[in-house]
């Protein structure tokens, strides 16, 4: 009889249990106790980690009831946040964190793509190697340390080098740029989410580029077309999928994302049309309102704004698993 | 030298008019040997002279010299690892991806050095199809599998033209009839062997003077193969093919000359039914009766 697969879970040192575990994890040496308690410790994380996950979402979601019976569906169309007259409204939450993270994807897109394609396209190995190290470093800097950057470098640099300038030419015929430039406001929000995604977009379309296999790119050049024609026409449609993912990716970070954008983006929960005015994210209302909320229904009024983003993090990052999956499932053809 | 008076011709090369899928070879070549003009459908498609080449310290070929007969089927055979793959890329250059190879010697294309370093490689590989192992087409759909040629090297105007182009070309490639319902579905739901005669289509639509093939039939099924080898035998009253293979039958089958590589070397070439029945030399012998190593 041939241990099935759940037989060997169970702390069972006898022989057949051992081959069984050892199907299940092959591992180089002969199995010992060593690689059997490891395996069990595996199989257990393996188990621990989605009721972990389950067990978060159900706790917030029973903080969140209450939130969610007293407003139903208002909580996410109302606008008025004003815990001291218990009016709940999430909307200038919402708005700023799809707002801020889109604006900084519309900004990091192009600079970690045009970045990933000089690096595996045309830069030379001596120069690719050490600017993929430096951008990759941009990874590890702590937000907060960002945060403080952003409100002594790039706020007061973005207030006289951009906005000011914008708001006195375009302001007056786009609302997009109306002033006046506060320089703590959506925009800088936005920059300093877009600089701090650029290092994981990039990453993984160096990555699904350097996956297009390489009997595409000869068969583009042995048409006769140019490296560059290869690039954009074979090598970049290829990948595409993967450089969504990548995109979908950046967007997901920058939607969780909270010191630093809460360091700058001005925290007024309103919803301006203007990107030069403040806004306010749900993960910066929550960092910033939870030790001091006082009352039950604020508490759980603020699980509810947990919950939410909660749910748009995950739902981007599914998509964003899905599109990098099709394209190494592709490139594995 | 006299490469050098070769460049307005190599850079005025003109794919020819769409609607002619013979290639004409260019008004004329400059023959190495003492230099003469000499007229359209000179026999030599590639020449290699003394050519070496390198992968870093490996040395993949060594001192190879031979010509390449216009509108003749060449094979190379040797065991694997013998230089095969190497001396065919070499001739449209698809070497210089890899980093770090260097060559020796001289190979000419229709009489134009092919590493001269004013040489457009983007040019020269118009000049050249090729096909490889694996069957590649981009995962679009068949129409724009057979149209990228054409679309990147503009060699059409308009809808009409390139659909005359396609249709042409897929049926020079025998795949017209299986595939014309089913244009614009993706390449990728063919078969294998559909699939590399896709892939032969697309690079015929660019007109290329000569078309190389690296083992173009191994990944496929005895049926599949011998619709690859009657195509082969179908093409070469129009274009000059060189194809390495492992299957000596096959080489019998479709070449008119076979060349031998052994360990880097060419050791022997001739007529291919003079190198099958009658080799001049003990490995070439040892290897096509299947007694080697
Ligand atoms: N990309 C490469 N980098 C380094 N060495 C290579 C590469 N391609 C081929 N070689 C070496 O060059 C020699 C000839 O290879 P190849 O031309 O592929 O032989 P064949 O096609 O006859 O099997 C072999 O020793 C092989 O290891
Ligand atoms: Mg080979």
């Amino acid at each position: 009889m041939r241990p099935t697969p759940d037989s060997a879970g169970a702390l069972d040192l006898s022989g057949r249990s051992r081959r069984g575990l050892l199907s299940l994890f092959p591992s180089r040496t002969r199995g010992n106790l060593a690689d059997q308690v490891y395996a069990v410790l595996v199989r257990s994380m393996g188990i621990v980690l989605p009721l972990l996950f389950g067990f978060i979402v159900l706790r917030i979601g029973v903080a969140a009831w209450p939130a969610i019976r007293s407003f139903g569906p208002a909580f996410v169309t109302s606008t008025d946040w004003n815990p001291v007259a218990r009016e709940f409204g999430a909307l200038p939450f919402i708005y700023g964190t799809v707002v801020s993270s889109f604006l900084a994807l519309a900004i990091a897109v192009p600079l970690a793509v045009g970045l990933a394609i000089f690096l595996t396209e045309l830069a030379p190995r001596w120069l690719a190697a050490p600017v993929a190290f430096a951008t990759e470093l941009l990874a590890a800097i702590p937000s907060v340390v960002y945060g403080l950057w952003g409100i002594f470098v790039l706020v007061p640099f973005l207030r006289s080098a951009v906005q000011e300038p914008l708001a006195a030419t375009l302001g007056g015929a786009i609302p997009f740029f109306a002033g006046p430039a506060y320089g703590f406001s959506m925009m800088s929000g936005a920059v300093i989410l877009s600089i701090m995604i650029v290092p994981f977009i990039s990453a993984v379309t160096r990555e699904v580029l350097t996956a297009v296999p390489r009997d595409q790119r000869e068969a583009a050049l042995a048409l006769g077309a140019t490296r560059w024609e290869m690039t954009w026409q074979v090598a970049i449609p290829y990948a595409l999928p993967g450089i969504l993912g990548g995109a979908i990716l950046g967007l997901g970070r920058a939607l969780g994302e909270t010191v630093a954008i809460t360091m700058v983006i001005g925290n007024r929960p309103d919803i301006a049309r203007s990107i030069l005015a403040p806004g306010y994210t749900m993960a910066s209302v929550l960092a910033n309102e939870f030790s001091e909320a006082t009352g039950d229904l604020y508490l759980s009024a603020l699980m509810e704004v947990a919950l939410l983003l909660f749910g748009i993090t995950i739902l981007v990052n599914v998509i964003a698993q899905l599109l990098v999956w099709r394209v190494s499932l592709r490139g594995g053809r | 030298m006299m490469e050098e008076s070769l460049l307005p011709m190599e850079t005025k090369w003109n794919p020819g008019v769409p609607g002619i899928p013979a290639p004409t070879v260019g008004a004329s070549h400059a023959l190495p040997e003492g230099g003469k003009q000499v007229a359209a459908g000179a026999p030599f498609a590639v020449e290699a002279r003394s050519f070496s080449f390198w992968y870093g310290a490996n040395q993949a070929l060594a001192d190879i010299s031979l010509t390449i007969t216009t509108r003749q089927v060449t094979a190379l055979i040797g065991p694997s690892g013998c230089g095969k793959s190497t001396f065919l890329r070499s001739i449209n250059r698809m070497n210089d991806l890899i980093p770090n190879t260097r060559h020796e010697g001289e190979l000419l294309l229709e009489g134009g050095s092919v590493y001269r370093p004013d040489q457009d490689v983007v040019l020269l590989r118009r000049r050249v199809g090729m096909v490889f192992q694996k069957s590649n087409p981009f995962p679009k759909s068949i129409f724009e599998n057979v149209a990228y040629g054409p679309r990147v090297n503009r060699l059409v105007q308009g809808r009409r033209q390139l659909e005359g182009l396609v249709e042409r070309s897929l049926r020079q490639a025998a795949l017209w009839d299986e595939v014309k319902d089913r244009l614009e579905k993706s390449a990728l739901g063919l078969s294998g062997g559909q699939q590399q005669r896709l892939c032969i289509a697309r690079a015929l639509a660019v007109s290329p003077h000569i078309l190389l093939m690296d083992e173009p039939a191994s990944a496929l099924d005895p049926i599949a193969t011998q619709k690859i080898e009657e195509l082969i035998y179908e093409l070469k009253d129009q274009y000059t093919i060189v194809i390495v293979t492992h299957n000596m039958q096959q080489a019998a089958r479709v070449s008119d000359v076979t060349a031998f590589f052994y360990l880097g070397k060419l050791v022997e070439v001739g007529r291919t039914e003079e190198i099958f029945t009658n080799p001049k030399n003990d490995q070439t012998e040892a290897y096509i009766t299947g007694r080697f190593g």
